[in-house]
């Protein structure tokens, strides 16, 4: 009578998990499952991270460094205006799908459901947006993600703050555009771009040929598949071709190894840029004292300590609460996990400020991080002082600020080498504006009016 | 006892000939399908649709049609994300292009060129078996990767080469909720399923499971090898491109050429496997298998709240995983399929087993 058993124990399972799951349906069907905030005074993150897999070297930093700032503030502050921080890590493996299973089980964790969503992925930001959009979760990608979600009008709930790839893209030609005495100069010159074939490695590719065809340089577009141990078709192309620069858009181990090749190719490491991914630790280090004279545009940040670093040591790492190893705190993409975290808890501030000191919900915190205003007084205060320069973003800016400077590997550290620049928004911006009005058009949204709501309300 | 099929008389050839013979089974089964219809949404949480079940679900399409044309007629292939990443594109492009098609007619069409696809892929499978013709199927994955990353114009010149198109939407009514996005490819799944089961019945059926028996005796019992062999090609694509484009549209939302990758041929193949070759029953068991362990490995830990760190987590899930896939193939090399066959055999003669 297996089947009849069987019968039994399914309905007898389906009771008891209807029974279970009854409060929890009626939760889970509402869009946006914002809870009251009767519960416990807990502002939960959720944190999607990649500690295995090929891209785990870059990975695992950043989730160190996003894991302890986390930390920090209750360590340091007591929690955000006495409201505990909590977190929760889950494994992406930088795979698309995996990611959205992330999303889908962290975000209704805590009292208010997940405060934002961090990624580190251009794909996995891209399979997101759409959903952040109706479970309306505000989605921070500093330093990566959609270039046109800079345009808050069309993207609502997506923040890439403190710069795109179409700005890191942009200060990168105008470096070396500099170099030659002017913009102009590079006429005739051959640039190469060495790209990760994801959504990453692409999106520069919109304003580089933008810039190509404004300054009549020549754009050599080369691909490498993932995750990109194997280049050598791509550095041969290089050999034949000789560009003048070569610009290196990849991740994880791709980027040491486009280094090994053209340590092995003979083209020369300073005439090669890395964007800010493609310029930390992880990608030097195993090329070693042959990486020198390799540059990368950084975001803001470069390597070494700030007051920040020290406190995390004194509060965390002195009481063996730190996430990684020690040693790792002050490296280029641990800081940069820091600052991810950093902009995500000054979401939650500047939205408490408004709606009042209890956990936010994720509406709220969306307010936050469209309104922030971090000047130099508060970054000194949180320890971030000479890490980052003031940000602050609007409903049509959402990236806040497009900024960087390049820094040099001269063997053994990062050295700043250049001055600050500013991505030209005069060229940026229009291209913004028409890649999301093809995005709405496509999606058949409607886009939102800034001056509306800000005469409203 | 009460799984015996005394008494029950065929008086006709269409009782005889029916799809569940065995009023038990019949019983079973719609039973099994109003509960999925009906039960789950209201046990299911938002998670569980979205994560497990959708993925599940569009997943089982995809391997009944793999089961199609690797366990009825024999013919291996590396390639079928492939398919499914042509019925993804094209599914895209006819609703960005020919706007205000109707999503199923869309989800038709997908099928279609995908299967066409798989003709052309197919011609080789006329001349070579086996590993080699696993390595030509791999051709077509890595031509239809290479593709869809290089030519622009199926992406619509997105700049990032990833796709995200608007929600489905049926006759007024907009897919967005997870529930609705089950119970949309739910029906699909269901439509399918009785698709394959009766194509497998039928002469076409037949003739696929005589050319993978034993090809040269089926072409002189007068089955055209090229006809068998072509029409298991498009009728397994026809399923991988729906699938595909359920995946794209419904499951992802946005994607980029390496939602298809090859990792993904290699699932659906294990699917087939573990589930078990040449039984539709199997492609569901296997789909349930590759889909939902992981995700029950990755999250156990924090269930039975032992403490530990995300990586160990991670590779836990890996080696568990991939011991359960060697136990089940060792304990049985013919699938989940054939235990539940097993079981059916023991329950007619309980209690009394001679």
């Amino acid at each position: 009578m297996k089947l009849a058993t069987f019968k039994a124990l399914a309905a007898a399972v389906s009771v008891v998990a209807a029974l279970g799951s009854g409060a929890a349906f009626a939760q889970d069907k509402g869009k946006a499952p914002a809870k009251a905030a009767a519960g416990p005074m807990e502002q939960f993150f959720p944190a999607l991270v990649y500690r295995t897999g090929a891209y785990a070297p870059n990975g695992v930093p950043f989730a160190n460094g996003y894991g302890d700032y986390l930390k920090l503030v209750n360590a340091r502050d007591g929690g955000i205006n006495g409201v505990k921080v909590t977190y929760e890590e889950c494994e992406t493996g930088y795979a698309t799908d995996r990611g959205v299973e992330c999303y889908e089980r962290l975000k209704t964790k805590g009292p208010t459901g997940a405060t934002v969503f961090q990624p580190l992925s251009t794909g996995i930001t891209y399979a997101l947006t759409d959903k952040t959009v109706t479970d309306k979760i505000p989605l921070i990608t500093a330093g990566y993600g959609r270039a046109d979600s800079v345009d808050g009008e069309a993207f609502p709930y997506n923040f890439p703050l403190m710069g795109t790839y179409w700005d890191a893209s942009d200060i990168l030609v105008q470096h070396v555009g500099k170099l030659n005495g002017g913009v102009s100069n590079l006429k005739g010159k051959k640039i190469a771009l060495v790209y990760h074939d994801s959504p990453y490695g692409k999106e520069p590719i919109a304003l580089l040929q933008e810039r190509a065809k404004m300054h009549g340089f020549e754009l050599l577009l080369l691909p490498v598949t993932h995750p990109g141990v194997e280049q050598k078709a791509t550095w041969l192309q290089i050999r034949q071709q000789r560009p003048d620069y070569v610009f290196l858009w990849g991740w994880g181990v791709m980027n040491s190894t486009a280094l090994k090749e053209a340590v092995a190719t003979g083209y020369p490491r300073d005439k090669m840029y890395g964007v800010w991914w493609a310029s930390a630790e992880p990608d030097v280090l195993p090329v070693g004292a042959d990486a020198k004279g390799y540059s990368g545009v950084t975001l803001q940040h470069g390597a070494g300590r700030a007051k920040v670093h020290e406190d995390i040591i004194k509060l965390l790492h002195d009481k063996n609460q730190g996430t990684g190893p020690k040693d790792e705190v002050g490296t280029v993409l641990y800081t940069r996990g820091m600052i991810s975290a950093m902009l995500g808890v000054e979401g939650v501030k500047r939205a408490q400020e408004r709606f009042g000191k209890r956990p936010m919900t994720h509406e709220e915190v969306r307010w936050g991080l469209e309104n922030l205003a971090l000047d130099q007084k508060k970054l000194d205060a949180l320890g971030f002082a000479g890490v980052m320069r003031p940000i602050s973003t609007s409903c049509r800016d959402h990236g806040g600020a497009h900024s960087g400077r390049i820094h040099t590997w001269d063997g053994t550290k990062w050295n700043f080498t250049s001055d600050w620049y500013e991505a030209d928004q005069q060229i940026i911006q229009p291209m913004i504006k028409k890649s999301a009005n093809a995005y709405l058009a496509e999606k058949k949204l409607p886009r939102r009016d800034c001056a509306k709501e800000l005469t409203g309300g | 006892m009460l799984y015996r099929e005394n008494g029950q008389f065929k008086t006709t050839y269409g009782s005889d000939q029916q799809l569940l013979p065995i009023t038990q089974d019949r019983f079973f089964v719609w039973g099994v399908v109003a509960l999925a219809f009906l039960l789950v949404p209201l046990v299911a949480s938002d998670y569980a649709f979205r994560a497990l079940i959708i993925p599940f679900l569009i997943l089982a399409i995809a391997a009944i049609g793999l089961n199609i044309l690797v366990g009825y007629c024999g013919q291996i292939s590396l390639g079928h994300a492939a398919f499914m990443a042509v019925g993804a594109y094209a599914a895209y492009n006819l609703v960005i292009r020919v706007p205000g098609l109707n999503f199923l007619v869309v989800l038709a069409l997908a099928g279609l060129v995908a299967a066409l696809v798989g003709i052309v892929f197919g011609v080789p499978s006329l001349r070579i078996k086996g590993l080699y013709l696993a390595v030509a199927t791999l051709a077509a994955q890595f031509f239809v990767d290479w593709m869809f990353a290089r030519v622009k114009w199926f992406t619509n010149y997105s700049s990032s080469g990833s796709v995200s198109p608007a929600n489905v939407e049926l006759f007024g009514w907009v897919i967005d909720q997870p529930v609705e996005k089950y119970w949309f490819v739910l029906g699909v799944l269901v439509v399918m399923t009785l698709l394959a089961k009766n194509l497998v019945r039928s002469h076409i059926g037949r003739s696929w499971m005589a050319i993978r028996d034993m090809d040269v005796a089926a072409s002189v019992i007068g089955i055209q090898p090229l006809h068998a062999k072509l029409s298991a090609f498009a009728v397994s694509s026809f399923f991988a491109g729906v699938a595909g484009a359920l995946w794209g549209f419904v499951h992802l939302g946005a994607w980029e050429p390496l939602a298809f990758n090859i990792t993904l041929s290699f699932n659906l193949l294990f699917m087939i496997i573990i589930g078990g070759m040449g039984s539709i029953l199997g492609s569901y068991f296997g789909a349930a298998f590759i889909v939902v362990l992981p995700l029950v490995l990755n999250q156990l830990p924090n269930m039975l709240g032992i403490p530990m760190s995300t990586a160990m987590i991670s590779h836990l899930e890996f080696i568990v995983f991939g011991a359960l896939i060697v136990f089940f193939l060792i304990a049985e090399p013919h699938g989940l399929a054939r235990l539940w066959a097993i079981g059916k055999e023991k329950l007619r003669l309980w209690p009394f087993p001679h």
